[in-house]
């Protein structure tokens, strides 16, 4: 077959015809493959609540909340037994070193932090990436059993008890202060049924780490 | 050519990384591991194959002066395609390898082999060309993948080797990624001439 000539009309029509086919094929395949992709993200959602609030017998993602602190949403997964309250998993966010750092923290019915699962990241790769299993138990860093109402949690370096990730400093500020975010976020869901509310203890975000950034980023 | 010098060419002869030095910015960027540095050389072979055996099987019907435009918008169909399937199958890997997998629309060696090899050859060559690139490309990411994690955390393919402590940190961030590459390429440039 002899090579179509570049002809205004000739262009006109392939360059129509390629996109229009590729479009075809990619709206199909979009159509096929967004049931597997909604399963997929409800699936880590779902892994990630069950490890950090377990022995429920509900559907926590079913009964998701979105709870309003300081002007910012988060989205609390209730847990119950038997019906009882038994604590809740709250998504939290706050800028990392590298971008959005997302983490879900699972509360027991005292507020206690049960366990933690960090949902996405941006973070250097070895070091801020460390954050992954840094705070859980047996090591340095654990925040496991802590209760941020008594006292937000802040790295040993700011005056806190959390050993923070090795040269990661920023990382580990941001990662405590959206594990202090969703305490917020849990108390507030507790007090909502109250008339007031007034009483949650809300926690400072990100803007204290700032003043701090510029010696850390040495650090990094 | 047969089809299995074809291939071998892109493995050795022709390697995109250490021969060509193309698409040297998802090189640099995802192989901070031996396993992040496979995903995306396979990815990227999966892109290669298909952008080459379609473009060279519609090449008669493609006038010369939008050749580019169409190729761009064969590969970006692929690209598009893979991310698809790999966010609904391969969730974890997707989300390692996230922002890199559109950038491969981009990548020098797609639009390259279209251009040097798929324009011009039979589509069965051209799947050759592209199972070849793709797989020196992805042994390449591999290699340099498999070296940054061992020298910067002391595993490979999360294999413990040495303990973590030996490990010198600065291969797994991004100076270490071009420290790694050039002695890489210096290697296999004194082994070639040798």
């Amino acid at each position: 077959m002899k090579k179509l000539e570049s002809s205004l009309k000739n262009m006109l029509l392939v360059l129509t015809g390629v996109t229009a086919i590729s479009v075809a094929l990619l709206a199909y395949v979009n159509e096929l493959t967004k049931g597997p992709i909604e399963q997929a993200n409800a699936k880590t959602l779902s892994d990630a609540v069950s490890a950090v609030v377990p022995g429920f017998d509900n559907d926590p993602i079913a009964e998701k909340k979105m709870q309003k602190v300081n002007d910012v949403e988060y989205a609390v997964y209730p847990a119950t037994k038997d019906g009882k309250f038994i604590g809740a998993a709250v998504e939290a966010s706050s800028m990392g070193f590298g971008g959005e750092l997302k983490v879900l923290v699972g509360f027991d019915s005292e507020g206690n932090i049960i366990d933690y699962s960090l949902l996405s990241h941006a973070e250097t790769p070895g070091l801020g990436s460390k954050a992954a299993d840094w705070f859980k138990e047996g090591n340095k860093g654990s925040i496991k059993g802590q209760n941020p109402g008594n006292a937000p949690l802040t790295v040993s370096k700011d005056g806190g008890q959390i050993d923070a990730i090795t040269a990661s400093t920023i990382t580990s500020r941001a990662f405590l202060n959206a594990v202090n975010a969703a305490y917020s976020a849990y108390a507030g869901q507790n007090t909502s049924d109250a008339v007031t509310g007034a009483t949650k203890k809300v926690v400072e975000p990100a803007e204290e780490a700032a003043s701090e950034a510029v010696d850390s980023i040495s650090n990094k | 050519m047969n089809n299995f010098k074809v291939m071998m060419n892109g493995i050795v002869k022709e390697n995109p990384t250490f021969v060509l030095l193309l698409g040297m910015c998802p090189t640099l960027g995802t192989t901070s591991s031996a396993i992040n540095g496979m995903g995306m050389g396979l990815a990227t072979m999966f892109v290669l194959i298909c952008s080459n055996v379609v473009i060279s099987a519609i090449k008669n019907l493609i006038p010369d002066m939008v050749r580019i435009p169409s190729f761009i918008v064969v590969i970006a169909s692929f690209v598009t395609l893979l991310q698809m399937i790999m966010q609904a199958y391969v969730p974890a890997l997707y989300a390692t390898l996230g922002l890199f997998i559109p950038l491969i629309v981009v990548n020098c060696i797609v639009l390259g082999r279209a251009e040097a090899f798929a324009a011009k050859n039979t589509p069965v060559a051209s799947f050759f060309d592209g199972l070849g690139m793709g797989l020196g490309f992805t042994l390449a990411l591999t290699l340099l993948g498999a070296m940054r994690e061992f020298l910067g955390t002391g595993k490979v393919f999360n294999l413990t080797l040495l303990p973590e402590e030996y490990g010198m940190l600065v291969f797994v961030l991004a100076p270490g990624a071009f420290i790694a590459l050039g002695y890489l390429i210096a290697l296999i440039n004194s082994l070639k001439k040798n």
